[in-house]
């Protein structure tokens, strides 16, 4: 019996949900009095693992899977879990991870509980709590199968430094040729993805149309932030779909989400229920929004937004 | 083609979520369900195969006869055949276990599903239905082109998006792209009385045991009052000392 994880690299770099994943997987890991397995897939420097509590690192080095393919990654993963006798397999939440999750439960005859949002309430029975209904609720749910897959939410758990020995070891898989190739992939490498954001711009119909969105692009850049948008911005064309967030768009589990001229709509709520702390500019009283914030002006985004451009400006620059 | 949409029966968005029977059960009180959003994308994109490449295309849910109205829907919009297996849907492994055999049994090429259904977001069927029956699968897929059984594909990935080859069979787990949002089709009088007459196969399920069985639910703890403030100044202080995200 072990416990396994995922942990996702892009370009060779561990993405930070990997020390998350680790992290959490490490304190079940210790519940369940067993050491932890990292699998990683053509990632360098894999001692990094070790400072969150990995005792042992499955290195995957293979040209066939230089593209995220989710079977191929699937079946890698479920090799990899055979291998060490896992009870337990952690992956975090990302499209890839969300992805191939499903096809690795089917492998390994598993269940799978996706969105976690805490440790495991007991493991015998194996109990744990993940969001529902779009973050409006929460379901304490058992799985019953030898195996479990549990599939962490972004932020649920956070890092937790454990130092362990990290030891690699390389390991092939076997794998079939994959029936689905990648042509091409579009994705801007200067900006920061909802996904990956700590902090995350937002802005609605109040900002009355795309060419307003200068303001805003100047404040992701300044904080680091992803920028997203409400969902009639996204219908109407003002923003890429790619930028909603809500229901039927994305979800946002951000330390810091910011949004402006959004009124809040019930299903946009339910989006980013799971950020932690959210930060509403409105200038109607009245909005939904300021019921589901934590800090909140009321007033005109065109006058407001500047000047918060310049304090962050000079706010960044003293605590650089 | 022959097209098999799964459709999840799902409250609307606006629904105020609760729980009865000591937190066991969803409360349908006031609740108006819809056919789950990500899955009507897909539907409206099925037909499109069936009206410009002669696709057929049925529908499927996984559920007790309160659902059926959700597939009359479906039905009014356009689908030929429903087909309702007989049994509440529980966790995820169980649902796609269902909906793969009839997709195996009826010889579907082309099986679409949602990104994930908005009650249980398990985002896990679609997968599991690709792998049980051996097709090929690409999830949160926002445009689908097939030219015999060629298949182009985009999904969205974080940050971005990529551009997919892969053959029939398929499935999709699909969201908003596949269509827009003003391409979504309400039922007019005429889909409604046809819709009437086509068929809704009743199933009987195959016997299985749930994976995984939610016990309890919760609601998150109320928040607390927003803090209002009148400058720029205050905030990004707040934010800094308080909340300390900054």
């Amino acid at each position: 019996m072990s416990v396994l994880v995922y942990t996702e690299s892009e370009n060779g770099s561990f993405k930070k949900t990997a020390f998350e994943v680790v992290s959490y997987a490490k304190a079940i890991a210790t519940e369940l009095g067993t050491t932890l397995t990292a699998v990683s897939i053509n990632a360098d420097n894999t001692s990094e693992l070790g400072v969150y509590g990995a005792d042992k690192v499955l290195e995957i080095t293979n040209d066939s899977l230089a593209n995220f393919d989710a079977q191929g990654y699937a079946d890698a993963i479920s090799q990899a879990a055979a291998s060490q006798d896992a009870s337990v397999v952690v992956l975090s939440q990302t499209a890839n991870a969300k992805f191939m999750a499903p096809l690795v439960a089917v492998n390994l005859e598993a269940g799978y509980v996706s969105n976690v949002v805490a440790l495991p309430q007991s493991t015998s029975p194996f109990k744990i709590k993940h969001s529902v209904y779009t973050n409006k609720a929460f379901s304490l749910t058992q799985i019953n199968t030898p195996v479990k897959i549990i599939g962490l939410g972004k932020n649920a758990y956070g890092l937790h430094e454990n130092a362990a020995d990290a030891l690699s070891e390389p390991f092939s898989p076997t794998l079939q040729q994959s029936n689905t190739k990648v042509i091409s992939v579009d994705k801007a490498t200067d900006k920061v993805t909802i996904a990956d954001a700590e902090v995350v711009v937002s802005a609605g119909r109040g900002l009355k149309g795309p060419e307003n969105w200068g303001m805003i692009e100047e404040m992701a850049t300044i904080l680091g932030a992803a920028t997203a948008c409400s969902k009639p911005v996204s219908d109407m064309g003002w923003r890429s779909h790619g930028e909603h967030v809500g229901q039927t768009g994305k979800p946002v589990a951000a330390s810091l989400y910011i949004a402006i001229g959004i009124s809040g709509a019930i299903q946009h709520l339910a989006g980013i229920n799971s950020s932690k702390v959210k930060v509403v500019i409105n200038t109607d009283p009245e909005a939904p929004f300021f019921k589901a914030a934590d800090y909140g002006i009321i007033g005109d985004a065109f006058e407001i937004v500047p000047q918060l451009n310049e304090k962050l400006k000079a706010f960044k620059a003293q605590n650089a | 083609m022959k097209i098999l949409v799964c459709i999840s029966h799902v409250p609307d968005t606006t629904s105020k979520i609760n729980f009865t029977d000591n937190d066991t059960k969803f409360d349908i009180n006031g609740v108006n369900f819809v056919i789950n959003p990500n899955d009507e994308f897909g539907l409206t994109r099925a037909m499109w195969f069936k009206e410009k490449q002669g696709a057929s295309v049925h529908v499927i849910n996984v559920g007790g006869p309160q659902t059926e109205p959700t597939l009359r829907k479906a039905l009014a919009i356009g689908a030929d055949e429903a087909i309702r297996i007989d049994t509440p849907a529980t966790d995820g492994y169980s649902v796609a276990l269902q909906l793969a055999h009839v997709a195996k049994e009826g010889a579907y090429d082309l099986i679409i599903g949602g990104r994930e259904s908005i009650d249980y977001n398990g985002g896990m069927v679609p997968g599991m239905v690709a792998k049980i029956i051996g097709a090929n699968f690409i999830n949160t897929c926002i445009s689908l082109e097939v030219e015999d059984t060629k298949v182009t594909a985009i999904r969205e990935i974080d940050g971005g998006k990529e551009t997919l080859q892969t053959t029939l069979p398929l499935v999709i787990g699909g969201q908003k792209g596949l269509v827009e949002e003003s391409d979504l089709r309400i039922p007019n009088m005429r889909g409604i009385m046809q819709a009437r007459s086509k068929p809704l196969h009743v199933k009987p399920a195959m016997e299985q045991s749930p994976r995984s069985e939610a016990t309890t639910y919760e609601k998150p703890a109320p928040r607390g009052a927003v803090k209002l403030v009148d400058t720029v100044d205050q905030l990004i202080d707040l934010l800094h000392n308080e909340a300390k995200v900054l």
